[in-house]
């Protein structure tokens, strides 16, 4: 099918709105703005696209409808905390539109009076199945996973690489085959089956520490199967803008596995949980004593501070904490106190979680402070508050070489005046790993669940401040 | 259809693309991380063009199913990944009283009441 010139300028108008969203997205003053002139680009491309459509009516209208509803309905209700989840579920469905235009385009060239299936033809159709259906299956493991459907600790087996490599071999032949043959209906199912698998035994291995890593490494892949449906169907739209994600998707890939000092072959194929044996033998050396404290101490401790930093971890948003973490802040702010919060870039479940959960608890984000812009402030304040954070402030990252988190950008919490740790017990992080900073002098420890502590806390600093 | 020159054409595009994706991208601030990504997200939802596409040049049973469910998993990656963009980022909106004095926020009581009812339908 050739595209009228009318309809390639209208494409050319959607993707510059998109760029224009793009753009917008990059501060948060204009972020909101941003995503809507982008909507616009994707009402524009879709009135254009509808514009060239002569059949098919019967097909689109019901299941577009269809997926409105749901859409609407399920972004809608979805709470902050499965933000994650959600982000890998919908990525999964593009992943699987792309997959599934491929095998629509193989059928119809295939098919037809006159099979017409050449080899540009053969590998762009193979490419976009291939990557949409690892993106697919891959990225409903990963909701799973989030979901809390599957545990989230690496899943591995025996001869894991051996057997993937394999598989992606065999899918290679049979890829070949069907381009040497200019067709082949049971292959082409023989081998978007084979790619289903590989999605699902390449995330399996994945701990839930990870998640982050591999939802921005699934958005990229759904944004080059998008690019290279473009190629199938001939169509520049969608090979912009699935270029423009695929590299958006690849930045935050890496600048996860750099937060996290992994490369992404590690988190790829090292089961990173699992590692946690080797690192633990420092754990013998860490014997001293901790300090516990109690909600009246510490109330006291934060009401007459000069300035408190929050360290918010992954803790608290599985404990669903953010909306207690703001009363409390709000208190001390009364008393003249001045909060920030220490975010880690991989402080969450996906990239930037941490900043949204705590936006959806009011918090300005004036106050939200990255990593590198906070880490100076720790050494002039009277408290960090550590809430269901480990490995983010470990010490060990600086001073522990062999650790296997020895060189992982931290907050220095440590150099606070005080560190106050709420914690639920003193199991270790997701890496596995001991935390000095629990046996240092400086460090007390405050156990229980962040969101009961955390309203036990405001309460107390109320009391204070009407005694 | 899928003539070489255009092909050649789309590799050519293609690049340049994923260059400009990388500068705009390195800009975004870990702050809007999390709807930076729901937004692409959004954005690779132009698979929905491709299915369209595929709609009309169905012309069996087969083609039929694979279109309908093409078009429905796109629609739902375009709208669900729209809406939930734009209700993150409505949480980001700057406050009508922002940080520079936190005690200006003397009426606390109206900052809890007001978002999590919102947000919680």
């Amino acid at each position: 099918m050739t595209i009228p010139n009318w309809a390639t300028l209208g494409y050319l108008v959607a993707i510059v709105l998109f760029i224009l969203g793009i753009k917008q997205l990059t501060s948060a003053k204009t972020a909101l703005r941003g995503n809507r002139v982008a909507g616009v680009g994707m009402l524009v491309a879709i009135g254009v696209t509808l514009g060239m459509l002569h059949s098919g009516w019967q097909y689109v209208v019901p299941a577009a409808v269809a997926g409105t509803l749901v859409g609407v309905v399920v972004a809608r209700r979805v709470a902050m905390t499965a933000m994650p989840q959600l982000v890998a579920l919908f990525n999964g469905m593009g992943a699987g539109a792309a997959a599934l235009i491929a095998l629509g385009d193989f059928h119809h060239v295939t098919s037809s009076a006159h099979p017409s299936l050449d080899t540009i033809g053969a590998v762009t159709i193979l490419l976009s199945c291939l990557i949409g259906g690892i993106s697919f299956s891959g990225s409903l493991i990963a909701f799973a996973k989030l979901q809390e459907w599957m545990r989230g600790t690496p899943i591995t087996w025996p001869l894991q690489h051996e057997i993937n490599g394999v598989l992606l071999a065999a899918l290679v032949g049979i890829g070949l085959a069907i381009t040497l043959l200019h067709g082949g209906a049971v292959l082409i199912i023989v081998f978007a089956a084979g790619a289903l698998t590989l999605g699902v035994l390449s995330v399996l291995p994945v701990g839930g520490a990870d998640m982050p890593v591999i939802i921005a490494l699934l958005n990229s892949f759904t944004g080059i199967a998008a690019a290279v449906t473009g190629f199938v169907l001939g169509n520049d739209a969608l090979i912009v803008a699935g270029a423009l994600v695929g590299a958006s998707g690849s930045i935050l890939t890496m600048l996860m596995s750099k937060a996290m000092n992994r490369p992404i072959t590690n988190v790829l194929f090292g089961a990173f949980g699992k590692l946690a044996e080797g690192g633990g033998e420092g754990g013998g050396a860490l014997h001293g004593n901790i300090r516990e404290t109690n909600v009246e101490d510490l109330a006291v401790l934060l009401s007459y501070a000069q300035q408190v930093i929050f360290v918010p971890g992954y803790g608290l948003a599985v404990a669903r904490a953010q909306h207690e973490v703001k009363e409390l802040a709000t208190q001390l702010e009364q008393r003249g106190v001045r909060v920030l919060y220490a975010i880690h870039p991989v402080a969450g479940r996906m990239p930037g979680h941490m900043n949204v959960l705590l936006a959806e608890a009011d918090v300005p984000y004036s106050q939200l402070k990255e990593m590198d812009d906070v880490n100076p402030e720790f050494p002039r304040t009277d408290v960090a508050l550590v809430i269901g954070a480990n490995d983010v402030v470990n010490p060990a990252a600086h001073n522990t070489p062999g650790s296997p988190i020895y060189g992982m950008p931290i907050l220095n919490a440590d150099q606070a005046k005080t560190v106050v740790v709420l914690k639920r017990s003193m199991r270790p992080g997701f890496a596995g790993i001991e935390n000095e900073l629990f046996y240092r002098d400086n460090t007390m420890m405050l156990f229980g669940d962040a969101k009961d502590t955390l309203a036990k806390l405001t309460a107390e600093v109320k009391l204070q401040a009407a005694a | 259809m899928t003539n070489v020159n255009v092909v050649v054409v789309g590799l050519f595009v293609f690049v340049l693309a994923v260059f400009l994706g990388l500068e705009l991208i390195t800009k975004v601030p870990s702050l809007l991380h999390t709807p930076l990504m729901s937004g692409t997200n959004f954005i690779h939802g132009i698979v929905l063009v491709g299915a369209l596409t595929i709609a009309a040049t169905v012309h069996d049973t087969l083609g039929g199913v694979i279109a309908v469910a093409a078009v429905f998993l796109g629609t739902l990656n375009v709208v669900g990944g729209w809406v939930v963009t734009d209700r993150m980022l409505g949480m980001f909106r700057a406050k009508p009283a922002p940080a520079p004095a936190p005690k200006a926020e003397a009426g606390p009581a109206a900052v809890p009441t007001t978002a999590p009812p919102g947000e919680q339908r």
